[in-house]
């Protein structure tokens, strides 16, 4: 028991680290697999669904409030938000979006772009 | 051994002399780990190990923290911590990297405290926890500014590597635990 107690490694400590790198790899692989495109994406403003359009055909959607402006491209099934009057630009210079559940958010306008099926 | 035994009580004398509740040897002790902590915190920042993903670290300095939870009990750990948080950053950062590193050492020595209290780890598991939590941590703070379906993918690398960074220092930490005497 005191052996146990002055121990650097226990049998506990390994069962953790291998718990912890297993749930690591069973997430990636569960998000590889789940991965899929969306069919539509939402537009919402302030917390409230302004739009939901199809990812079929291209588009051009202009967001216009009191807190500014932000222009979101639809293009091949993919979602880019071109251009923004916004402080920051996170949005502006994120990366497109395509498959369920991604979104582009715009935090001074309030804008949450997402993927949905 | 009457004669050993005559030092041992002198020594404690010395030692158990109150200093608003804490013994002299316990604030120098705070006071060199503060020292340490920030050697080897600045050692770290000299070896760019988080080049290509920003989070990822050793956490040479929670080697420290780890020891003094152990030796020196959880209000000296954090004033060990906020020390070193406050005084680095003064000397190398800015107040925003203060109050982020703050977050960070609260969130990880919380976790690190209750994990050890359960005594189900060494000081290895109790190092896997707390670089871990301190990962998740700072991906909080970080989150809304990270593209978002990268953050899963952020998390895992974080978590795997707070584990790997985790145990290294754990296993050096339980070394020393085991081998300083006070
Ligand atoms: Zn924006």
């Amino acid at each position: 028991m005191k052996q146990e107690e002055s121990a650097i490694i226990k049998k506990s400590d390994i069962v953790l680290l291998v718990a912890i790198l297993v749930i690591a790899l069973i997430t990636f692989v569960y998000i590889m697999l789940t991965k899929k495109p969306g069919a539509k994406v939402q537009i919402s403003i302030d917390g409230k669904v302004e739009k939901t359009i199809s990812l079929d055909e291209d588009y051009e959607y202009q967001v216009t409030t009191d807190m500014g402006n932000n222009r979101i491209v639809i293009k091949d099934g993919v979602v880019d938000v071109t251009a923004a009057d916004c402080p920051d630009k996170v949005c502006e210079n994120h990366v497109t979006i395509k498959n369920v559940g991604e979104t582009i958010i715009c935090l001074p306008h309030k804008l949450v772009v997402e993927i949905v099926e | 051994m009457s004669k050993n035994q005559n030092i041992e009580t002198t020594k404690n004398s010395i030692s158990s002399t109150k200093h608003s509740g804490k013994t002299n040897k316990e604030i120098a002790l705070t006071g060199v780990f503060i020292a340490l902590a920030m050697i080897l915190s600045y050692l770290e920042s000299l070896v760019p190990i988080g080049f290509a993903v920003p989070g990822i670290k050793l956490g040479l300095a929670n080697l420290v923290t780890i020891v003094s939870l152990y030796k020196l009990g959880i209000k000296n750990t954090i004033i060990i911590s906020v020390g070193r948080i406050i005084l680095s950053g003064i000397l190398f950062g800015n107040m925003m990297i203060i109050i982020y590193s703050l977050a960070g050492a609260f969130v990880s020595i919380l976790v690190m405290l209750l994990v050890m209290k359960t005594k189900i780890f060494s000081a290895t598991g109790v190092s896997i926890c707390g670089a871990i939590a301190h990962n998740f941590g700072q991906i909080i703070v970080a989150v809304i500014t990270l593209e978002n379906m990268n953050i899963m993918y952020y998390m895992i690398v974080l978590a795997i590597t707070g584990a790997i960074a985790g145990t290294l220092i754990g296993l050096l930490s339980g070394m020393i635990i085991r081998n300083i005497h006070m």
